[in-house]
């Protein structure tokens, strides 16, 4: 395959960036996204070029760390998965592919394609925790939990921080992040004495940060590789106004 | 080598630590606006059945709906002065669409904010559809329509009929045929309503915390008997099938 | 490469007497830090990974004044993230006869003979506590619908005390004792320092003070200075390039601290993982693992003869040779690693492996599916059919998924003692990065199992004796510039060659190399060829390597090449330590040294012993025997027929 990418090129966080126009071939079908721009950056390295800086390292769609906007879409349009477990075989030949990274406020670019998202750890930092310091837990079985109930906060748990969700949003939102980790927490007994209060400093915190407030659009989940629903995000507001009460 | 940083007690739980001043970070918290938004819009949605089902009187006769504009105002006459309801009605109102406007402008802002740049390539909705994004520039245009709308039906300032007339009068005369404009901009208004029903009732409940997949289509179903019941005494007097 | 052999080891402080009561007495024994003293008392902790993370979070609710350090952009994607299939703890829920001394009894035997009993002991006991920490943090692991903790059995176990959290285990505990940091950063008793790279350790007076490490968004170097180190950062498995790892791990901070003093222990051992996606092409960058639970259900199976190009459904049942369940009847396909890794291997070097190249086998799940149903298997696996599906294309519902081996653990790492402190004072090493309780071989949900014992249980008990003598006192200017011109001088020289190669490139050619000559079989031969390739490669390297961009900036070339350069002094070190034993064990598999049915045979005479390799400014390195010694369980040969 030969194809056409045109990239963010963005030296720091004070350059102003442009796109810019690369041309890549023999690309082959079951390559990943990633390993089709290790090829590119190959060449601009020995061609003494810069080479696109871009997050990653697992390679296996759980650290959470890759994420570009890939056509216009976080993580490419495949659903269900992160930039670096989408495969070359899902593009046409002589395709242009227009990559860019995540924009939000609360997400400035590092460089080229590497954004920082470490209000995410804010946020945890809130109140995404149950507070039990090491050595003074009870036995597992002392606490049965309902399996639904477990299954439920299971879903909520597996989201990876990737950030999709907030370059998804038309309102640069980090609802479902937030609201995925709050569900999480409260549909559990361990996560009950401190659900309230953990709920409100979390939400605003998010608020803080600079992101935007959720209009329910639901592009969040739609990109989410890990397709947290948006019913977290219902838990979420419930919990948050019993907080205000 | 030993720096000497202080830092609170390690067990405390962080979350709650120090209590923040409560009702004001709720109505300034993007959530707290969202409550605003979602309880003003309910109040709006359920103004707008009573006001369908009152419309509907036009089809039992002129008389019947006379009586009930006219009920409306002399309602809880003997105990209260002409009016009172209707102009609670009219305060509830104004304060809905007044909060409502000020929560949409104010997490539009904030969302403007929390995206400065835009994406180049074209941005794909990769979720159930556009209404939900057309929800701000939906809500500008009922709001212009009700502006106008009240200068035609209410006040009769640009009513055929002018001020001092009979509401039901001044209905039929508006939705002349001759005035098939009119009934444009009321079609046009009332889809723009359903949209953004459509959408906002199912948001309202997410945004209470009761939200799921389940309402969205409760949420379609109230809003397409909103259009359908708000459309039928235009249309009908346009096609003069109510004269 | 030549070496020196250096005085035995002979004291590894672990307590004598009975096993049972050994770690109750380190623990009653190890002098504690008067609280007030220790918000004066710094501590690095390099790593944010099951161990690390683990460990910052309870050293930071101790009071103690933590630093977190960690390459990532938060802590929260450590490699760690990415284990799938489970912790083992020898919880006994399901009461099939589990119990600690079981559970020390099968990791002695799965690390065939080559892992401290103390140790082993202590892992065992302490596993229990582990399951009631994360639960108490939420991690919500899988249930039954009586609302108890469900469990599976695992490779190289006949009871089922596997703990998981569907195919995210390591994702989930990994999230725990992240959310646990982050409330101590939140609390202020750890600084976090994310996209920082460690280049150095700081010795001064003989003690570990402090580390050297680069900021990776603005290039500056800095210097942290504390009162005792610890290292959490994980194996080196990607010294072979393409391993089951992420990209990022590396041996640079173990490597430089080994360089500074820390002996480095058993390097040779690598763990081959037997269920991996096999390599689809040259520009492959990595090898996804398919967590290792399913070979619970699944079967493994290879055509009987060689050369059988047919499509799997068309070849009948007969025609099939499901070879574990043939030569182990009693684990069948839940063989250690491995044994199921080689005996893939062999299958294919039969000439009856599957796929492009030959170089796979069937992981078929026909029967668990007719059996349970296909919702069943679904629920189960479900995630990992849809990773197998979207990496190769294929529907594992419908084709057998097709396997085979690859780098996936390394047991090696920095020889510690039973506090888990190196051979250079203050210096503690934890998780995948120390040399670990395994043994030759690891057995499959042991790692968590480690990682989170060290860092939540050992490290802070142990570090705390040593701390008690603390505060330490000022570093020395001159120890402190020394280090930091060392790392200076390093990057400019890779600044400074401009060659006409990339850093990627040298990796793959050492990785290859180091997979054929030093990888799932071994043989002087090989090791030898190695031992001299290397360092040509590494002169090459050193002349000839390409880094664009400056210092001074993020620069994701340099910061690879720096990771190069110590892979090649590393696989040096590995291809002479596999060479020096001549045995086979576990995971380090001489050709020469089998039985008659091609298993490894290890000779217990001679090298019953940890190896433990100093690091000499000539570069002969120095290699200390720990003589290893069975009193609870017999050495025999592993069985698993
Ligand atoms: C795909 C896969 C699946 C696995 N599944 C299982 C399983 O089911 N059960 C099981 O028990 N084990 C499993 N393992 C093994 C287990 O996950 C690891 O051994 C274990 O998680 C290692 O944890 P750690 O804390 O020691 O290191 P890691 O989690 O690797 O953490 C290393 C940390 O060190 C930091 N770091 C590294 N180098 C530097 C440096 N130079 N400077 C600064 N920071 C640095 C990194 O940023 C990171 O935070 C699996 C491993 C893999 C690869
Ligand atoms: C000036 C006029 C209006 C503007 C600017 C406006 C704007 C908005 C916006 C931006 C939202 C949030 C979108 C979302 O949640 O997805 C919203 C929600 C809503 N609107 Fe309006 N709107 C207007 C008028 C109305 C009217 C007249 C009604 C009722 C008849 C109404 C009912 C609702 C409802 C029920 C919601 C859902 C509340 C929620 O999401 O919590 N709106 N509106
Ligand atoms: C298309 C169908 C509609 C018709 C025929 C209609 C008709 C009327 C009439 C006759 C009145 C005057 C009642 C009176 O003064 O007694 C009125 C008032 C009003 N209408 Fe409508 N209307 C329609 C749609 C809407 C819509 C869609 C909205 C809002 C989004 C709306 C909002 C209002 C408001 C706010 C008033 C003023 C009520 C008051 O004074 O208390 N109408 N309408
Ligand atoms: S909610 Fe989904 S999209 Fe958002 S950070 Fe988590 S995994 Fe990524
Ligand atoms: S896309 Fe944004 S508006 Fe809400 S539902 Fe998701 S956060
Ligand atoms: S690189 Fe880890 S999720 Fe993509």
């Amino acid at each position: 395959m030969n194809l056409v990418l045109k990239i963010w090129r963005q030296s720091g966080p004070s350059d102003s960036g442009r796109m810019v126009k690369y041309h890549v071939k023999d690309v082959s079908p079951d390559m990943s996204f990633l390993e089709m721009l290790d090829v590119l950056n190959e060449r601009l390295i020995l061609e003494g070029d810069d080479p696109v800086a871009f997050d990653h390292d697992c390679r296996e769609g759980i650290c959470g760390m890759c994420g570009m906007v890939i056509n216009g879409v976080a993580h490419g349009e495949q659903v269900a998965t992160t930039t670096c477990q989408l495969h070359m075989r899902h593009f046409e030949d002589g395709a242009t592919i227009t990559i860019e990274p995540w924009r939000a406020a609360p997400f400035p670019v590092v460089k080229d394609l590497v954004v920082d998202r470490s209000a995410f750890d804010r946020i945890i930092q809130a109140g995404g925790f149950v507070s039990v310091p090491a050595g003074s837990a009870p036995d597992a079985h002392s606490i049965p939990v309902r399996k639904e109930d477990a299954d439920s906060a299971f879903d909520a748990a597996t989201c990876i921080g990737c950030g999709a969700c907030v370059a998804a949003c038309p309102n640069g939102s980090a609802s479902l992040f937030t609201a995925a980790k709050i569900t999480h927490l409260s549909l559990l007994p361990q996560g009950q004495p401190e659900r309230l209060s953990r709920a409100k400093a979390m939400v605003e915190q998010m608020d803080a940060e600079g992101f935007g407030g959720c209009t329910n659009t639901g592009e969040c989940t739609a990109v989410c590789p890990k397709g947290i629903p948006l019913d977290t995000i219902a838990q979420m507001n419930s919990d948050y106004l019993k907080a205000a009460k | 080598m030993t720096a000497t940083i202080e830092r609170g007690a390690a067990t405390e739980p962080v979350a709650s630590a120090a209590p923040p001043p409560r009702k004001v970070r709720f109505l300034t918290s993007s959530n707290g606006k969202k409550v605003v938004m979602a309880v003003t819009g309910a109040v709006m949605v359920l103004f707008l059945v009573g006001h369908m089902v009152g419309n509907l009187k036009i089809f039992i006769g002129k008389d019947s709906f006379n009586e009930y504009a006219h009920a409306l105002r002399t309602l809880l006459e003997p105990i209260a002065p002409y009016r009172t309801l209707l102009t609670l009605v009219e305060i509830v109102l104004v304060v809905s669409v007044g909060l409502h406007i000020w929560a949409a402008v104010s997490l539009s802002r904030q969302a403007r904010r929390a995206r400065p740049v835009k994406y180049v390539a074209r941005k794909k909705s990769q979720a159930s559809g556009y209404t939900t994004h057309i929800m701000r520039w939906g809500g500008v245009t009922i709001a212009l329509f009700v502006v106008w709308h009240l200068l035609d039906l209410t006040f009769g300032v640009v009513n055929p009929k002018g001020t001092n007339s009979l509401p039901a009068d001044r209905m039929i005369a508006g939705f002349d045929p001759s005035r098939w404009w009119v009934t444009i901009i009321y079609v046009v208004a009332v889809v723009m309503v359903g949209l953004h029903l459509r959408h906002g009732i199912w948001s309202m409940f997410q945004t209470v915390g009761r939200g799921t997949a389940r309402l969205r289509p409760v949420a379609a179903l109230v809003s397409a008997v909103l259009v359908i019941g708000f459309l039928a005494p235009p249309l009908a007097i346009t096609f003069g099938v109510v004269k | 490469m030549n070496y020196i052999e250096g005085p035995e080891i002979r004291d590894t402080k672990a307590p004598e007497g009975p096993i049972e009561e050994r770690w109750e007495k380190r623990k009653f024994s190890a002098k504690l830090v008067n609280p007030a003293n220790k918000r004066k008392l710094d501590v690095i902790v390099v790593g944010t990974g099951l161990a690390g993370g683990s460990a910052a979070a309870t050293l930071g609710e101790l009071g103690y004044n933590v630093k977190s350090f960690c390459y990532q952009d938060t802590p929260r994607r450590a490699h760690s993230i990415a284990a799938q299939g489970g912790i083992n703890a020898a919880k006994n829920y399901r009461g099939d006869g589990d119990s600690i001394h079981r559970l020390f009894y099968d990791t002695v035997k799965g690390g065939d003979f080559r892992a401290r009993e103390s140790n082993v002991y202590r892992l065992a006991q302490v596993s229990v506590n582990i399951i009631d920490q994360a639960v108490a943090q939420g991690v919500p692991f899988a249930r039954e619908y009586g609302g108890l903790l469900d469990t599976r059995s695992f490779g190289g176990a006949q009871v089922s005390r596997t703990f998981y959290a569907r195919g995210q285990t390591g994702q989930q505990l990994l999230l725990g004792a992240y959310q646990a940091l982050e409330r101590q950063i939140a609390a202020g008793t750890v600084t976090m320092h994310t996209r920082h790279e460690m280049l150095d350790l700081i010795v001064d007076d003989g003690r570990a003070r402090g580390v050297i490490v680069r900021d990776m968004v603005t290039g500056e170097i800095e210097r942290h200075l504390a009162d005792a180190v610890v290292l959490a950062t994980g194996g080196y498995g990607n010294v072979f390039f393409l391993s089951t790892n992420a990209k990022g791990c590396n041996t640079t901070a173990i490597w430089r601290a080994h360089e500074r003093g820390a002996y480095f222990a058993n390097p040779c051992y690598t763990q081959i993982h037997p269920t991996c996606i096999p390599v689809s092409g040259e520009y492959q960058s990595k090898l996804t693992l398919m967590s290792e639970s399913l070979r619970n259900d699944g079967r493994v199976w290879v055509p009987l003869a060689a050369g059988d190009s047919r499509a799997p459904g068309d070849i009948p049942e007969e025609e099939r040779d499901y070879y574990l369940e043939r030569i182990y009847p009693a684990f069948g396909n839940l063989v250690p690693r491995d044994i199921a890794s080689r005996a893939a291997k062999n299958v294919c070097d039969e000439g009856r492996g599957v796929g492009p190249g030959g170089l796979g086998v069937y992981l078929d799940f026909r029967d668990a599916i007719s059996r349970l149903g296909k919702d069943a298997v679904e629920k189960k696996y479900g995630n990992l059919f849809e990773m197998y599906e979207r990496i190769t294309g294929e529907n594992p519902y419908d084709v057998p998924m097709r396997i085979y081996p690859a780098v996936h653990y390394t047991m090696g790492g920095l020889w510690v003692d039973y506090d888990l402190q190196s051979t250079i004072p203050g210096l503690f090493v934890i998780g995948e990065a120390n040399f670990s309780d395994h043994g030759a071989n690891r057995l499959g949900a042991s790692a968590l199992m480690q990682g989170l014992a060290d860092g939540y249980f050992v490290l802070p008990t142990t570090l705390g004796d040593y701390l008690a003598a603390g505060p330490f006192g000022e570093v020395s200017e001159q120890a402190v510039a020394e280090a930091e011109i060392k790392v200076r001088t390093k990057i400019d020289r890779l600044m400074s060659v401009n060659g006409t190669r990339t850093p990627d490139s040298f990796h793959r050619e050492l990785g290859k190399l180091m997979w054929d000559y030093c990888g799932m079989e071994r043989t002087e031969e090989s090791l030898r060829k190695a031992l001299e390739r290397i360092p040509e490669l590494r002169e090459e390297f050193w002349n000839n390597v390409k880094v664009s961009g400056g210092p001074e900036e993020l620069n994701q070339v340099l910061e690879k090449a720096g990771r190069v350069a110590d892979f090649f002094d590393l696989a040096e070190l590995m291809c002479l330590d596999a060479l020096v034993r001549t045995e086979s064990c576990g995971g380090h598999f001489r050709a020469e040294s089998q039985d008659a049915d091609g298993e490894a045979l290890r000779d217990d005479a001679s090298f019953a012993h940890v190896s433990a390799w100093e690091h000499t400014a000539s570069g002969e390195p120095v290699l200390h025997k720990e003589p290893l010694e069975y009193e609870y369980v017999k050495m025999s040969q592993r069985s698993y027929k």
